[in-house]
């Protein structure tokens, strides 16, 4: 099953959308609730990211029996040092961002505790294109 | 403890899901920092928060919590309570602080979950 769905910069009220739409059909598809939490902890966290630090983007969701991909592709600015970005507590959010309850700099890492294969590829005035990879 | 006792040991005001009063809650956790909640493992938690955003229901509907302590008369959007009835998710406001809820909660035996 194939899903796409987009993502608005800036549109705080909305961020989530995607996140609980797919919960909703994994849940629907009778995935463990163990899962299914892990999957959508680690989008909801991208999907934040998409909706506070890019130009806007969208979610590509492909689910198997076995496994479920996750692309989350924005249009920009990209991350200068996605090592560096990768470091917990380092941030670059605004107070708008951490009004909302996020901007910890804690976000990627823990999208990496969620999933079972994580991919960055950005850089600087670029897209950044994550993938990640969830076996259930 | 039951969620009734938590309404009524923080004087608290049910917003929505008077019909999960019933329900046993084992564990708190106070938090502003969504990305906090979001590492936490355990399910059923009582989040104590004094964010009043959509970002506060949509972090319990990911975390699997269903129900959320607001403190200092932190009233929730519409949206937001419509947001929560729809997953099923227990709004409760109390006029204590964050300190205060917490402090009292934990001393009528609501655990941790560090």
């Amino acid at each position: 099953m194939q899903l796409e769905y987009q993502v608005n910069s800036g549109d705080f009220a909305n961020a989530g959308k995607v996140s609980s739409e797919i919960k909703k059909i994994l849940k629907q598809l009778s995935f463990s609730t163990s899962h299914i939490k892990r999957i959508v902890v680690a989008l909801y966290e991208a999907e934040v990211n998409v909706v506070a630090h890019s130009y806007g983007g969208s979610v590509s969701c492909h689910i198997a029996p076995d496994k479920v991909r996750l692309d989350v592709i924005d249009t920009g600015p990209g991350i200068a040092d996605v090592e560096l970005a990768m470091t917990e507590g380092w941030s670059t959010a605004t107070q708008e961002v951490r009004e909302m309850g996020f901007g910890a700099g804690m976000g990627l890492s823990n999208i990496k505790k969620n999933c079972d294969y994580m991919s960055i590829d950005s850089g600087k005035d670029k897209p950044t294109h994550m993938t990640l990879i969830f076996e259930v | 403890m039951k969620l009734s006792d938590v309404v009524q040991i923080v004087n608290g005001t049910v917003l929505c899901g008077e019909e999960n009063l019933e329900r046993e809650v084992l564990l708190g956790f106070s938090s502003d920092l969504m990305s906090d909640v979001l590492t936490l493992l355990a399910d059923d938690i009582l989040l104590i928060t004094g964010l009043s955003n959509n970002q506060a229901i949509r972090t319990a509907e990911m975390s699997d919590i269903s129900h959320i302590l607001f403190v200092r008369d932190k009233v929730p959007t519409p949206t937001m309570i419509s947001l929560a009835e729809e997953h099923n998710i227990t709004l409760i406001t109390t006029p204590y602080s964050m300190f205060r809820s917490s402090g009292l909660l934990f001393k009528h035996g609501l655990d941790p979950v560090y």
